[in-house]
This record gives C-alpha cells, sequence and structure tokens, in this order.
C-alpha cells in the first residue's frame, strides 16, 4: 500500500511500492479473468443491442414488420427462405423472430426500469432504517415482514388483477412491492458501518445525517448494490413473463416474451417451435443477468457466499 | 425477523421463542390491513354491481342494503367487523358460488399443501446430495455440471419447463397425463395414479428450490471441511467415510434449515403458476381464477390463508433454527 511508504522510519524507494488498488480496480482486474462472467455480459449486451435494434433489423435483414400477418403462411416451420420464418411463423403468419426482438425491447425495458424504481425505493429506505434505528427501522422491518409474509404472486396477480394491465403498470407494481430484498440487505450493512470509526470522525467534524448516510455509507454499501441489481433485474424479467403468461402483464398485440409463450401454448401440438424460443430467449436473459449477479459478487466481496433469488 | 436478540441458555430459546411468536401478530394485522384494502380499492361498488338490472330498485333500498351490509359504517370500523370474522375464518360467502369463501378456500388447501411438501422432499432428496457430492469432487466435471445448473435451475421460467415437459412426457411420449390430480373414475386411493399425475408439477415447482440447496450444500460442506476439527478427526485415524457422513455433513446441513422460510415462500408463491399450468385444483389456481372473476371474498380468504401458512413457516423456521444453533442471531 502506498500510503504506507515510510515502515520503522526507513524511508522506502517510492519505485518499490506497488500502485495501491481500489476496490473498483481490484474487482475489474478478477472480472477479466472471470471467462464465464464476460461471456455472460457478452451475450446480455448483444441481446439488449439486437431488441433495441429491432426496427432496424426488421426492416433491414427480415423485410417483415411486427405486426404483418399473412394467412397463407401460418404454422410454418424455421426455415431460412424467408429469413423472416427463421424462427417459424405463428397462427396469422406473423414473424416469430422480429416479434421476438420486439418483445425482448418490452420485457428488457420493464425488467430494468422496474429494478431501477426498486433501487430508488429500497435504498434509501434502507440506509435511513440501519442508520436512525428505533421507531423507523421498526416500521420499516414491520413493513417488509408483512410484505414478504404475502406469497409474492399472490399479491402482483390480485393488484395486478384491478388495475388495467400494460407496461407502465407492471413497472409501477413491481417497483413498488419488490423493493423488500434491496432494503433489507442494505439495512443490514448500514447497521454494521454506522458503528465504524470514520462514521463517529464524520460526526465529529459536524457533518449532517444526509452527508453521513450518502457520503459515507452508500458509497461501501455500493458494490453489494451492484450484485443485487443485476440478480434484482433477473427475477423482474422471470416475474413480468409469469404475469404475462397468466393474461395480467403485457396484453396482445403488444409481443412480450411471457404473451408469447402464452399464445404459443396454445397451438403447441402444431408448432412446437412458437413455445421454445420465447422460453429460451427468457432463460437466456435471466441465466446471464444471474451469472453476472454471481461474478460481481465474487469481483467485489468474496464474503458475501449464498445468495437468495427473490 | 423482527429483529429479536439472540438468545443465549436454554431459557433464553424459550423467551426467544415466545417472543418470535408475538412478532407473528403486528405482521398478521398488516397482511390483513392489505387483503381488505384490496377489496376496498377494487373499482365498482358492490352492492350496485348486485342489484344491477333489478326494477323499482329505489334509493330507500340501496340504503338499507348498505346498512345491512355494515358498508354504511367508517372504514375502520368495518375493518375491525372483518377481521374479527376473518380470525374465525368467515370471509363472508362468494359472490359466483354462493357458499362460504375460507370453507372453499380450506377445501384446496390440501392438495397445495401436498403439492408444496412433494417439492420439498424432492428438492432435499435431488438438491442435497447434488451440492455435497459438487464439495466433496470439487473441481471435476461433475461440479463444473452442478455450479452451472445451480444459477440456470434459478433462470428457467418455471410455467414454460411445465410446458415443454407436458408437450414431452404427455403429448409425444404419452408417459404421464397432461393435467389434474388424478384420473376421472379411477378409484380415488389408486396411489400410482396420482403420483403420475404429481410427478411433472412437483418436479417443476422443486426445480429452484434443487438449485438453491445445491448451491448451499455445496459451499457449506467446503467451509466445513475447511474446519479443525475436520483435521482432528482426520488426524484421529478415522475414515474418510466417517469424516464426510459423520462430522463435515451434520453440519453442513444447519442451512438447510435457514433456507427452509425462503423456500416455503416459493413453493406456496410459485404453486400459483404450476398449478394453472397442470390445472391442479389448489387453493394458488382458484384465487387466481377468482381475482380474474373479481369474486372478492374468495381472494380476500385465498390471500389470507396463503399469507398465514407461510407466516407460520417462517416462525417454525426461526424456532428450529433457534434450537438448532442457538449462537447465531435469527435476523
Amino acid at each position: 500500500m502506498a500510503t504506507a511508504a515510510t515502515t520503522a522510519g526507513r524511508v522506502v524507494d517510492p519505485t518499490d511500492v506497488r500502485p495501491s488498488r481500489s476496490l473498483w480496480s481490484n474487482a475489474a482486474f478478477k472480472l477479466r479473468h472471470d471467462r464465464l462472467t464476460i461471456a455472460a455480459m457478452v451475450v446480455l449486451i448483444l441481446l439488449a443491442v439486437l431488441s433495441i435494434l429491432a426496427p432496424v433489423f426488421a426492416d433491414n435483414l427480415f423485410h417483415y414488420k411486427f405486426e404483418q400477418q399473412d394467412l397463407f403462411h401460418t404454422y410454418e416451420r424455421p426455415t431460412l427462405d424467408p429469413p423472416a420464418y427463421l424462427l417459424g411463423s405463428d397462427e396469422v403468419g406473423r414473424s416469430q423472430v422480429v416479434r421476438l426482438l420486439f418483445g425482448g425491447q418490452i420485457s428488457l425495458f420493464v425488467g430494468f426500469v422496474a429494478a431501477l424504481v426498486n433501487f430508488v425505493v429500497g435504498v434509501p429506505l434502507g440506509l435511513a432504517a440501519g442508520y436512525f434505528r428505533g421507531a423507523f427501522d421498526d416500521f420499516i422491518t414491520w413493513l417488509i415482514t408483512t410484505l414478504n409474509g404475502i406469497p409474492q404472486l399472490f399479491l402482483l396477480l390480485i393488484i395486478a388483477a384491478l388495475w388495467q394491465p400494460g407496461p407502465l403498470t407492471l413497472i409501477v407494481i413491481i417497483g413498488l412491492l419488490n423493493w423488500t430484498g434491496i432494503t433489507l440487505y442494505v439495512r443490514g450493512q448500514t447497521i454494521s458501518l454506522r458503528e465504524r470509526e470514520y462514521v463517529t470522525s464524520a460526526h465529529a467534524i459536524g457533518a449532517t445525517h444526509t452527508r453521513v448516510m450518502f457520503k459515507h455509507i452508500l458509497p461501501n454499501v455500493l458494490p453489494l448494490i451492484f450484485v443485487l441489481a443485476a440478480i434484482d433485474v433477473g427475477a423482474i424479467v422471470l416475474l413480468e413473463s409469469a404475469l404475462s403468461f397468466l393474461g395480467l402483464g403485457i396484453l396482445p398485440p403488444t409481443p412480450s416474451w411471457g404473451n408469447m409463450l402464452t399464445n404459443g401454448a396454445s397451438y403447441f401440438v402444431r408448432a412446437w417451435w412458437l413455445v421454445v424460443s420465447p422460453g429460451v430467449m427468457i432463460f437466456l436473459t435471466v441465466l446471464c443477468l444471474y451469472l453476472i449477479g454471481d461474478g460481481l459478487r465474487d469481483a467485489l466481496d468474496p464474503r458475501l457466499k449464498t445468495h437468495e433469488v427473490h | 425477523m423482527g429483529g429479536a436478540p439472540p438468545p443465549r441458555d436454554g431459557g433464553a430459546v424459550r423467551n426467544f421463542i415466545i417472543r418470535r411468536m408475538l412478532y407473528a401478530i403486528p405482521t398478521l394485522i398488516g397482511i390483513s390491513v392489505i387483503t381488505f384494502a384490496i377489496a376496498r380499492l377494487s373499482p365498482g361498488d358492490p352492492i350496485r354491481l348486485f342489484t344491477f338490472g333489478i326494477r323499482d330498485f329505489t334509493q330507500e333500498d340501496y340504503l338499507r342494503l348498505l346498512h345491512a351490509y355494515g358498508l354504511d359504517k367508517p372504514v375502520p370500523l368495518q375493518y375491525v367487523d372483518w377481521a374479527t370474522n376473518a380470525i374465525r375464518l368467515n370471509f363472508g360467502d362468494s359472490l359466483i358460488y354462493h357458499r362460504e369463501a375460507g370453507a372453499m378456500i380450506l377445501e384446496r388447501l390440501p392438495n397445495t399443501l401436498q403439492l408444496a411438501l412433494t417439492a420439498l422432499i424432492l428438492q432435499l432428496l435431488i438438491g442435497v446430495p447434488l451440492g455435497v457430492i459438487a464439495a466433496l469432487k470439487r473441481g471435476s466435471w461433475a461440479d463444473g455440471v452442478i455450479r452451472v445448473f445451480g444459477v440456470a435451475g434459478h433462470a428457467i421460467p418455471a410455467f414454460w419447463l411445465g410446458q415443454i415437459l407436458i408437450i414431452l412426457f404427455a403429448i409425444s411420449l404419452r408417459w404421464l397425463p397432461t393435467q389434474g390430480m388424478l384420473t376421472v373414475g379411477k378409484d380415488q386411493l389408486d396411489i400410482l395414479d396420482r403420483l403420475r399425475h404429481i410427478a411433472l408439477p412437483a418436479f417443476v415447482l422443486a426445480l429452484a428450490g434443487i438449485a438453491n440447496y445445491s448451491r448451499i450444500l455445496r459451499t457449506e460442506t467446503l467451509d466445513v471441511l475447511g474446519q479443525d476439527f475436520i483435521r482432528t478427526a482426520h488426524a484421529k485415524g478415522l475414515g474418510e467415510r466417517v469424516v464426510v457422513y459423520v462430522h463435515a455433513l451434520r453440519n453442513a446441513l444447519i442451512p438447510v434449515v435457514t433456507a427452509l422460510g425462503g423456500i416455503l415462500a416459493t413453493l406456496v408463491g410459485g404453486a400459483l403458476v404450476i398449478e394453472q399450468v397442470f390445472s391442479w385444483p389448489g387453493i394458488g389456481q382458484f384465487t387466481f381464477q377468482a381475482a380474474i372473476a373479481k369474486d372478492y371474498p374468495i381472494v380476500q380468504a385465498g390471500v389470507m390463508i396463503a399469507s398465514t401458512l407461510l407466516v407460520i413457516s417462517y416462525l417454525l423456521r426461526d424456532i428450529t433454527y433457534a434450537i438448532v444453533d442457538p449462537r447465531i442471531k435469527v435476523a
């Protein structure tokens, strides 16, 4: 460590000292050697780019719009000619591959935005509960225990059944209900960090509560938050697909991986490929996100070993 | 849960259990408030919904009905009425079936428990050995496969896997039935028939937990194998089998208890989707269909009973954990 350049009064030649490594540069170093995590990142980025550029691919590569139908070519088997039927066609002759790309837009959008809402709600609550303790902490803990006491799908389903389903509703519902795991982690970390000397010294020089929480404690919780974020997005993509599958998420004709699966299920005797491809997309996306979460955890905090996917 | 302090000795364990049981009360109250709010927030006036289309229905009749159902009272009082009835499992009559909602849910509860417990047994029987094998053969191909499965098992959408397995085993191969609990017209107690029906849904429901247990057991076994008392056991000249199965495994199995709460939560919650895929007549499927039909008494009964089940299983987990390992704080 460069800060210990003088040991026992002897002046050490600065060139002998290994340059200091921050947590982040250490993590980046470890990640570069973690082939599985790198592969997961590459696949995920590829999936995201394919989905974002879906209109471009639809027009230039597949020459097929996502809502375009062709009643003379229903239930086409996967084929290279025409490219639009690369993954087959559905009951009204729509291109499965183009719809999958557009479905990816919705699924990934809901996943990332709802996760963002989770963190905007969950992180400050966890920080405040762990920092102030007392009645506020008791209230937050009670709220979390209560929300966790209701089987998640029951709660989501019922609220989704009350509201008009759609991407925005999904983001609000999942965003406002799925933060409890994050808050529990952040709260636990904050409780142990608030007793550290550097927090006491920050108080001693007159730092406000907000400053201590966000400038001194939050940066130390941040590595954990990145790990949780990857897992959270994956869990939400699964959740969205389950809700859409049950008819309470994204409604047709807007394609999402979940509702394409429901639709395919009605025809699976005639066209099994309509069931297989959306499931593979969900599986790949969620697998990549979980692998990235695992890789980040190994790189950022080797002490954490078990995780619970909620 | 609840942030109770760790128990220290025998008496403390008993105190802890009592405290932990008391902590469940505010949780159940919170859950009941949310469940009650579901019906209050639902769009549409229930009286107007009931009486829609009735001729000669005057404002006076409306007010009388409002009073008869207690809907003219302030909302907090309505909640107290509802909650005192709910404690006695009286959630009112189903709007569709005109039968007591609580009783209808309780009729289907054994089916859900049967599915969840079968899944739990599968998780323990498959997940625990997988994790131990991975740890004992660390670095081998088997370890690699089990570790990949430990992540992939979580990432597979269960409802999708269920359909693929139905296509494969029920439609193409015709080995197993596609749905339901038993073959209609067959003997109710035909165990083989019931096993054939439960095999696919229980396996699909168990999958995420199998993955979870294999991960937990792998890290725990590796952790325990590295500890001093294992080296002592080796030094005493005990055989490898005795060391692994008697000394190491007993300690590595402790987290199986801790993970139980979370796994029960996913079993009860996950059962909803699986029951829907396999037309399993459990509380999840029934509550879901009631929610679609806006049959609120059934929805409330379903949510309340499923949640109570969950709160009790968290409670049992914490108590078991305090008895098995009194050192560790239950958080």
